[in-house]
């Protein structure tokens, strides 16, 4: 419109913007009628598990609007022992949070050290009166029934500290009772123990059972829920009755598969001997990533590996050099072909004097054996044996049959195959 | 019509008959005139009002108002009802009297100017032979309401806003006035159904075709537009509102029914400046150039129609208002408030000087043809 300039061009691209909007979809969601996905972890107001307050008074002391109220008494606790001293604890009797006040910055959730303040997605929770929004703990417990479960834990992740302290206390009890049926059934049948039915081992003691954490057990679920638990509970304990079926599952498969129970049996003394830890055992490690394990837990085991075998190794150095224990053998070769299933090899050199040698249900241990030289008496474990990848055929159909998985079949049968192959090319030595 | 004049009837009186002037008695045109202006009054103003959030609404991706009525239509109705119920409140330091005529005397000129507009073949209250002027006049007198409302508030942004629009009133009121004079000299008449006859009738330059007066007069419409917003303290005029300076500038003390009103004002007037850019330039109720309305026998195929043209022609001319209107909230929305100095300047040395253009070259070529 100025006179001296052309009319301005970009006036007109202006309106030309406005009207091409006219046209296009409003973004506008139509609330109450249309509601929208929330954020998984949406903030929408804060909930109380009460049963896990301690009164601990942190949320409410970090609270920069001190909105939150809470009130306890104490309770005498009797002793857990007999002539213990009796304890006092804290009884929540009221929790209240007033969210009139309240900014919801979190930090009350976030300083809970009990887990007992969480994030509930509920947001519709508006009065008609500013005083109607102190919000006493009845109502925040049942918003605690809303917040979501946990997100699952990443492929690999490490577990709570809740969880795998289980996991480790429930291993630990474990090997404590299998320590102790090994014991009995060494004192049965060291005896009668030969080169050909050398109990297989090991394998059916694999030191962490591995169960995934985010299924729960429907029963377990089902039977709190009509308890008149809250979902959230339920869930959590029908998780942990998952995992601990499961655990228990597998462990009996693992027997099952290992023919006898013979659970591991605790490490050789080692105490005596230092051994870097730098290393790693290599064959362990490639076995390991080839049965599809994470490259970390393949190394931390095949560290492990390494220690056990360098210790083996040592010991029986010693032994041999103190010129005690050794029979026609050579002892330093003995554990390098057993370092996978060190209580083998606990049991080679408790039978060496005897001239027997264990069974190797590891196959690549196989490929191991190509270090050894050909000693005087040969025994099993000193044949090599060339192609450690095929399998026996007839044990695997078996094992299948038998309804077990197929990787422990397959497992198996390889040891199988080995062990056959080594047996025909020692009796064919022999033979010659 | 023309009876009346070369009867010796004063010159102010009506020219052509109104569908309204029905019987012989005085009261009976005269409530039923009343009824009419006042219908349009409370009911059209809401219509754009309407348009005004709807438009406005979808242009920034929202949806503007969808609960109160079917598809959010009484959705100003429920406002006024929410104004009415609000408390009249009125400062302790506020010039009383003053402060409360205010909105009226800023709301009535709006409704007077009403008074001459014609909607349709007939469908108009009274048509003066001095139509345009006085529509110019009465609408010229808000501004009166504006600045009262600005001074006796006792607010220094009332008051500022109040002076802004005096300034930018007085300053778009001339290129207004010089751009209808150009149409006024081009059609030679006043009156604006006398308007809306000539532009029925002219034809461009001896040719047979039929042109409104928006063709030949293309720069006129766009000075008389761009005023015309000015004076309505539209946006981007709308400095002596301009809530990110003034807080509301004028109407910043005002609440409940008054500022009601003051709102009310805005909107009968962007109606009122719609329908007379319709009747001036865009040929009134004509559908389109040249083409008589079915069913109107009389002068052009304006006048004389039965009720299907009478009905098609107050349509027509509703929606061409209600296109302009829209035009006027679509540069509501495109355009950002302008400067007040930029406001003076544009109106003084751009609008003035090219207003008087128009009506030189108007003259001229009414003279020469």
């Amino acid at each position: 419109m100025a006179p001296s300039a052309p009319p301005g061009i970009g006036l007109l691209k202006g309106l030309g913007v406005t009207v091409k909007h006219l046209f296009k979809r409003p973004t506008t969601l139509m609330y109450p009628h249309e509601r929208d996905v929330l954020a998984p972890r949406t903030r929408g107001v804060i909930a109380l598990m009460d049963e896990n307050c301690t009164v601990c008074m942190l949320c409410s002391r970090e609270c920069p609007d001190w909105c939150i109220y809470i009130e306890s008494h104490k309770e005498t606790v009797p002793p857990a022992k007999e002539g213990g001293r009796a304890r006092t604890r804290n009884v929540l009797d009221r929790f209240a949070i007033d969210f009139s006040l309240c900014m919801y910055c979190g930090i009350c959730v976030e300083v809970c050290p009990f887990d007992a303040l969480w994030w509930s997605p509920e947001f519709e929770y508006s009065e008609y009166e500013m005083g109607s929004l102190l919000h006493e703990m009845e109502k925040l417990r049942e918003w605690a029934d809303t917040v979501p479960p946990p997100p699952p834990l990443e492929e690999g992740a490490v577990l709570p500290a809740e969880v795998s302290d289980a996991l480790a206390k429930a291993e630990k009890e474990r090997e404590l009772v299998a320590a102790k049926e090994l014991e009995a059934k060494q004192a049965a049948e060291a005896p009668t123990e030969t080169a050909g039915d050398a109990p297989k081992k090991g394998k059916a003691a694999e030191p962490e059972i591995h169960v995934k954490a985010g299924e729960i057990d429907q029963e377990t679920f089902d039977r709190l829920i009509a308890e008149g638990k809250s979902e959230r509970m339920a869930r959590a304990k029908a998780k942990a009755a998952y995992v601990k079926k499961e655990k228990a599952r597998l462990l009996a498969e693992a027997e099952a598969a290992g023919g006898a129970a013979e659970p591991e049996a605790p490490a050789p003394k080692a105490a005596e001997v230092k051994v870097e830890a730098g290393e790693i055992d290599q064959e362990t490690f490639d076995r390991l990533i080839a049965e599809g394990k994470p490259e970390r837990m393949a190394r931390a085991k095949a560290k492990a590996a390494y220690v056990k075998k360098e210790k083996l190794r040592l010991r029986a150095e010693a032994e041999s050099d103190t010129g005690e224990g050794t029979g026609a053998d050579e002892p330093a070769e003995v554990p390098s072909e057993l370092g996978a299933s060190p209580e083998a090899a606990k049991q080679a050199l408790d039978a060496g004097d005897a001239g027997t040698a264990p069974a190797e249900d590891a196959p690549d241990v196989a490929a191991e054996a190509a270090t050894t030289e050909a000693p005087a008496a040969k025994k099993l474990g000193d044949v090599h044996i060339e192609g450690a990848g095929e399998i026996d055929q007839e044990v695997f159909d078996q094992l299948i049959a038998e309804g077990k998985s197929e990787r422990i079949a397959r497992a198996k049968a390889k040891a199988a195959w080995v062990k056959k192959r080594k047996q025909a090319k020692l009796d064919e030595e022999g033979g010659a | 019509m023309m009876l009346l004049v070369t009867s010796g009837v004063a010159p102010y009186l009506a020219q052509a008959e109104s569908i309204l002037d029905v019987g012989d008695t005085f009261i009976v045109p005269l409530l039923l005139k009343l009824a009419f202006v006042l219908g349009i009054f409370f009911v059209v103003p809401l219509v754009a009002g309407y348009l005004e959030h709807k438009a406005m609404a979808r242009m920034q991706h929202r949806r503007g108002p969808v609960e109160a009525g079917p598809f959010g239509t009484l959705q100003l109705v429920a406002d006024g009802i929410k104004f009415i119920q609000k408390e009249d409140l009125i400062p302790s330091a506020a010039d009383k009297w003053v402060f409360a005529i205010a909105p009226g005397v800023a709301l009535v000129p709006a409704m007077l100017a009403l008074l001459v507009i014609p909607f349709g073949p007939g469908v108009f209250a009274l048509d003066l032979e001095l139509g345009l002027f006085y529509v110019l006049a009465a609408s010229s007198v808000s501004v009166l309401g504006v600045l009262m409302g600005g001074w006796s508030s006792a607010n220094k942004f009332s008051l500022f806003g109040g002076l802004r629009a005096g300034g930018q009133l007085i300053a778009y009121e001339l290129p207004l006035i010089l751009a209808a004079i150009a149409v006024a000299v081009q059609a030679g008449t006043l009156s604006l159904v006398g308007i809306v006859e000539a532009q029925a009738e002219f034809m461009l330059f001896g040719t047979g075709i039929n042109l409104w007066f928006v063709i030949p007069q293309l720069l006129g419409f766009g000075i008389f537009f761009v005023a015309a917003l000015a004076e309505l303290s539209r946006p981007p005029f709308d400095m002596p509102i301009g809530d990110s300076e003034l807080v509301f500038g004028y109407m910043t003390e005002y609440s409940g029914i008054k500022y009601a009103m003051y709102m009310l004002t805005e909107y009968a007037g962007m109606v009122t400046m719609s329908a007379l850019m319709v009747v001036l330039y865009l040929g009134g109720w004509q559908l389109l150039p040249g083409v008589p309305l079915p069913g109107c026998e009389g002068a052009g195929g304006l006048f004389d129609c039965d009720v299907t043209g009478t009905l098609l022609g107050v349509v027509v001319t509703f929606g061409k208002i209600m296109l302009l209107v829209f035009v006027m909230v679509w540069l509501r929305v495109a355009y950002p408030r302008l400067r007040e100095d930029q406001l003076q300047r544009i109106a003084w040395q751009v609008m003035v000087p090219l207003a008087l253009l128009n009506l030189a070259l108007v003259t001229i070529a009414k003279v020469v043809y």
